[in-house]
Order: C-alpha cells, then sequence, then structure tokens
C-alpha cells in the first residue's frame, strides 16, 4: 500500500509562451504509515505536487502509481482514490457551505454512496478527532471562528476515512497556540490510526517536532529526502533556497562553534535540553 | 480549462497598437463596426479585412491565438448563417424538402457570416491590445461631458474597472473550489441537468460567500485611502494624446471615408 511517483513533471500552459516548469523530474516513494513533511518556499512546486497525488492535476510526463496500479488509467476509479488519499487544502475553511457543521462533515462520505447511518458515524467520530465540542455540530459553519472553521473542514476529509492524510499549510493564518493545537491534535490522530500525514509546509519550526521524515523541494525539484536530523544539517543550503533551520539547530551550532562539546544534530527543543545538560554535566 | 477562453482578455506584448491612447482604440473600434455595416459590397469587404490584417500585424497579437478565442461564439454564427440562407425569399437556388435556398439568401448568409467574425476579431482587438484598466479610464474621459446631464461617469467606471479586475481572482477561486470539493468526492461532470445543478451548490455558496467577503475588504481598503467618488480626482497617469496617437486618428478618418466613397460610387 504505497505511493510511488515517477520521473513526474508538470508544465503550466505547455506551448504557450508562458509556459513555468513546475515540477521537474520528481521521484519519490511514500510507504505507509510515515509521518512526512513537505517543506518548500512559496512557488516551489508543493502544492502542484500534491494536487498529483489524488489524481487532481495530470502530470505531464512520468506516472503515479498507488498500490501498484497507475491512477491515469483509462478504468482507474478516480474517486475511490480520492477517498484513499484525503487532501486538505490550504485555507479549506473555504470550500464549507451547507447550513450546519455535522451536514458538511457528511459531504464527503455521502460522495462515497455510504449509507446514511455510516455516514453519520463517521462524521460523528470525524468531528471528535479533530476535537471539536458537540455544541458546536449543529451551528452554520461560518458562525465559528477561524480555528474552529478550519477543523470543521479538515473533518470533512478525515470523514472519507483516507489512508493518506495530506495537508497543504494547515496552520496558515492561525494564532501560535491555534498552529499548536492543530498540529498536535493530527499528530495524535496519526498515533491512533497509524495511517500516513504528509505535512506541507514553509516553516521548518512546525513540522521539526513531528514529522519523521522531510521532504524539501525548490523551484521543483526535491533537494533533500532525509529525516530531519540530516536535512537540518545542511542549515546552510536551506538559507539559501529562502528557508531555515528550526532555531534549535542554529543555537546548537553556536554552543559548538564557542568550544562546548555538543552534537549539533538536536531537532527539537527537548532533544537540545537534554544534549546541553550531557555536555554540561562532562 | 475555464481559463482557456481569450475573448476579452489582455494580451501583453509590445507594440504601436497596445501604446495607443485607449480613447484612439474605442474610437476605432466603433468606427470599425459601423464601417461594416456601411459597406455592402465585396469591394468594401476586401478593404474592410486589408485594414484588419494591418491592424492584426501591428498589434504582434498571434493570429492563431485571437481564432482560439472565436470557438465560443462559432454556434452564434452557424445559428445566422442557416438561418439567413434559407428564410431569405427571392430567386431559388438549390431546394430539397421543404427548404429552399435562394441566391439573395446565400449572398445576405455570407456576408452576414463575414460582418459578424470582422466586428468579433475587431473589437476582441481592442480588449487584446489594451488592458481593462486603460479601457475604462478612456471611457471615462471619453463619456466626460455626460457628467454635465448628472450620469456618474466615474463611478460607472470604476465599477466596470472593479468588475473586470474581478474576473480573474474568481475564475482562480473558482477553480480552487472546485478541486476542494473533487477531493471531497464532489461529481460535477456525470448525471442528469438536475443533479448536476444540485451539484453545483457546494461550488456557488463557498464562491458567493468568498465574492462577498472580498468586496468588504475592498470597500474598506478603499474607505481607509479616503476615496469618496469622482469629484475632485486627479489622475496620476492622465490620459494625454501624442503624435502617434494624432497619426492613428488620421488613417481611422482616411479608410472611414474610403469605406464612405466605396459605399456611394462603387
Amino acid at each position: 500500500m504505497s505511493l510511488i511517483l515517477n520521473h513526474v513533471n508538470y508544465i503550466y500552459g505547455e506551448d504557450t509562451e508562458l509556459a513555468v516548469h513546475a515540477l521537474k523530474d520528481i521521484n519519490l516513494v511514500i510507504p505507509d504509515g510515515q509521518f512526512i513533511g513537505l517543506i518548500g518556499h512559496t512557488g516551489s512546486g508543493k502544492s502542484t505536487l500534491v494536487q498529483h497525488l489524488n489524481g487532481l492535476i495530470r502530470p505531464t510526463g512520468g506516472a503515479i502509481y498507488y498500490n501498484g496500479e497507475d491512477i491515469h488509467d483509462k478504468d482507474y476509479d478516480k474517486k475511490k482514490l480520492r477517498s484513499k488519499v484525503g487532501l486538505v487544502f490550504q485555507y479549506p475553511e473555504h470550500q464549507l457551505f451547507e447550513i450546519d457543521v455535522f451536514k458538511d462533515v457528511c459531504f464527503g462520505p455521502k460522495n462515497l454512496g455510504l449509507s446514511q447511518k455510516e455516514t453519520e458515524l463517521r462524521a460523528y467520530a470525524a468531528l471528535k478527532q479533530v476535537g471539536l465540542a458537540d455544541e458546536y455540530f449543529y451551528q452554520s459553519p461560518f458562525d465559528l471562528s477561524g480555528g474552529q472553521k478550519r477543523r470543521v473542514a479538515i473533518a470533512g476529509v478525515l470523514a472519507m476515512k483516507p489512508d493518506i492524510l495530506i495537508l497543504d499549510e494547515p496552520t496558515a493564518g492561525l494564532d501560535p497556540k491555534g498552529r499548536d493545537e492543530i498540529l498536535d491534535q493530527i499528530a495524535k490522530l496519526k498515533e491512533e490510526t497509524g495511517i500516513t500525514v504528509i505535512l506541507v509546509s514553509h516553516s521548518m519550526e512546525d513540522v521539526a517536532k513531528y514529522v519523521e521524515r522531510i521532504i524539501v523541494m525548490s523551484r521543483g525539484s526535491v533537494l533533500y529526502d532525509d529525516t530531519p536530523r540530516e536535512v537540518f544539517g545542511h542549515y546552510k543550503e536551506l538559507e539559501q533556497v529562502g528557508l531555515a533551520a528550526p532555531q534549535v539547530t542554529y543555537i546548537m551550532q553556536a554552543l559548538a562553534k564557542k568550544g562546548m562539546p555538543v552534537d549539533t544534530s538536536a531537532t527539537t527543543i527537548k532533544e537540545a535540553e537534554q544534549e546541553i545538560l550531557r555536555a554540561l554535566a562532562l | 480549462m475555464i481559463r482557456d477562453i481569450t475573448l476579452g482578455q489582455y494580451y501583453q506584448a509590445d507594440s504601436v497598437i497596445h501604446k495607443l491612447d485607449p480613447r484612439v482604440k474605442l474610437v476605432a473600434t466603433i468606427g470599425f463596426i459601423i464601417s461594416l455595416f456601411v459597406v455592402d459590397s465585396w469591394v468594401g469587404y476586401v478593404v474592410a479585412a486589408l485594414f484588419l490584417a494591418c491592424m492584426i500585424k501591428l498589434s504582434k497579437v498571434p493570429f492563431g491565438y485571437m481564432v482560439k478565442g472565436m470557438r465560443a461564439i462559432v454556434f452564434i454564427l452557424l445559428i445566422t448563417v442557416v438561418f439567413n440562407l434559407f428564410l431569405t425569399p427571392g430567386e431559388p437556388l438549390v431546394t430539397f424538402w421543404k427548404l429552399t435556398i435562394t441566391k439573395e439568401g446565400l449572398r445576405i448568409a455570407v456576408m452576414m457570416a463575414v460582418r459578424l467574425s470582422f466586428l468579433i476579431v475587431g473589437s476582441s482587438l481592442m480588449t487584446l491590445t489594451t488592458t481593462p484598466n486603460s479601457l475604462t479610464d478612456g471611457m471615462e474621459k471619453l463619456m466626460g461631458p455626460l457628467k454635465y446631464v448628472k450620469v456618474p461617469v466615474h463611478e460607472v467606471a470604476m465599477m466596470m474597472s472593479i468588475a473586470l479586475r474581478f474576473i480573474p481572482i474568481l475564475l482562480e477561486e473558482t477553480d480552487k473550489i472546485m478541486k476542494a470539493q473533487i477531493a471531497r468526492g464532489a461529481d460535477f461532470e456525470s448525471g442528469n441537468l438536475i443533479k448536476k445543478a444540485k451539484a453545483m451548490v457546494p461550488l456557488l455558496v463557498p464562491l458567493f460567500i468568498s465574492a462577498f467577503r472580498r468586496a468588504n475588504d475592498l470597500a474598506m481598503a478603499m474607505e481607509a485611502r479616503c476615496y469618496r467618488g469622482g469629484e475632485h480626482r486627479t489622475k496620476m497617469k492622465p490620459l494625454r494624446y501624442c503624435g502617434a496617437d494624432r497619426a492613428a486618428y488620421g488613417i481611422l478618418l482616411l479608410y472611414f471615408v474610403g469605406c464612405v466613397a466605396i459605399r456611394v460610387w462603387l
């Protein structure tokens, strides 16, 4: 059960003067159950890439395989693919439309042709998973706060029970508290259900704490594809493509430069703390 | 998919036509359309075709790009031709079943097709070479005298430029919401008419909400910059005629007089 991208290329406005080569020869294997961070500066092709993963965009070159089947085969069931590869767009709260929250979350499972009962059970479970309190279930989605709306929108995709959940900038425009809440919720969900999660972001800081693998995109190509530890080691190169490593990386590097015998590869504040204490005890 | 419509879109290029004052282009387009109805002989149409071809050449807009935009109106063109072909009384040419093609019908049908396609190519040449903003600027200036009879010229022009400005934004938004709903299993293509209309709800509701939100933001931003309508408002780049514009008016006058002359003497 995995997603494979084989030499995927995508050109916007092919055959016109305004052609933009958005993806250049992307090769990726996304196995089951990984927690992946997809990082890149604005316009690096991350959003274009994730839209390929559920067949919304057809690559202009190369192929994408889900469970060994080419998703652009003539008789491939795209609707089923989209229920398995759930994509939450940037600012997903802009897609809400129903008269109450619960009905909106039902939209996805209902489109899959499930029974009324199954649909409602899934919607209820999804709303619980994103941590929305019961009292909001029958309110208009437009009366909720920004963070709550976003939870509802994420629940709308979760209710389809995807095997792979892709979130495009799920924290954009949220305050630090809202951001942490949403990311913690996603991490918890990942732990409980064991699904694959791909977190798209331009901030290393956001994803460093959660993911086990980071894919860095720059100008339409994959620059790094490794564990956070290895990727942050390239912090100088990351700066050159308009990104930055988490602050702890800089602190550890500075400490090492000053002559403190620390291992500079700590990726979270907790790891850094332990590493500094260990070095001090020496 | 929606973005393939080129009719009425601006095409970026560096040409003499692009640089002309928008007022010249507006007057020229109206003049050209009138000239199409002034001439009624083949010589006249050849002259009009030559004039149009020269303008297209000068504008540096690829001909293929223009024709692509024409696809949308092929249907209307066909209806006009068919109606004129069969419903004009006169000397019969071909008869089959109850339908008769007359000599006059054939002549009018061909003429209508030529007229209509020239008209559309001519006016799309204007929108292809003029940005919506300068177009409304030109209109505002041309309609300026109407202010004295209490027509809110500036407000109308402002509304027009805002509407035009919002077209690409809303198209992009539509595309985005459509994709988001497709990702949730929505189906916009299959089913009968009623099912298709129902499927539009998840697209239209968010689109309307977003349009209102944007309108609200824009109104707020305008007010924050003390916008209060056209009175005493000056322009950063006021429209002024230069040599090329006067020459263009000259050429236009020559062409128009030529057309009238053909009509009168030929």
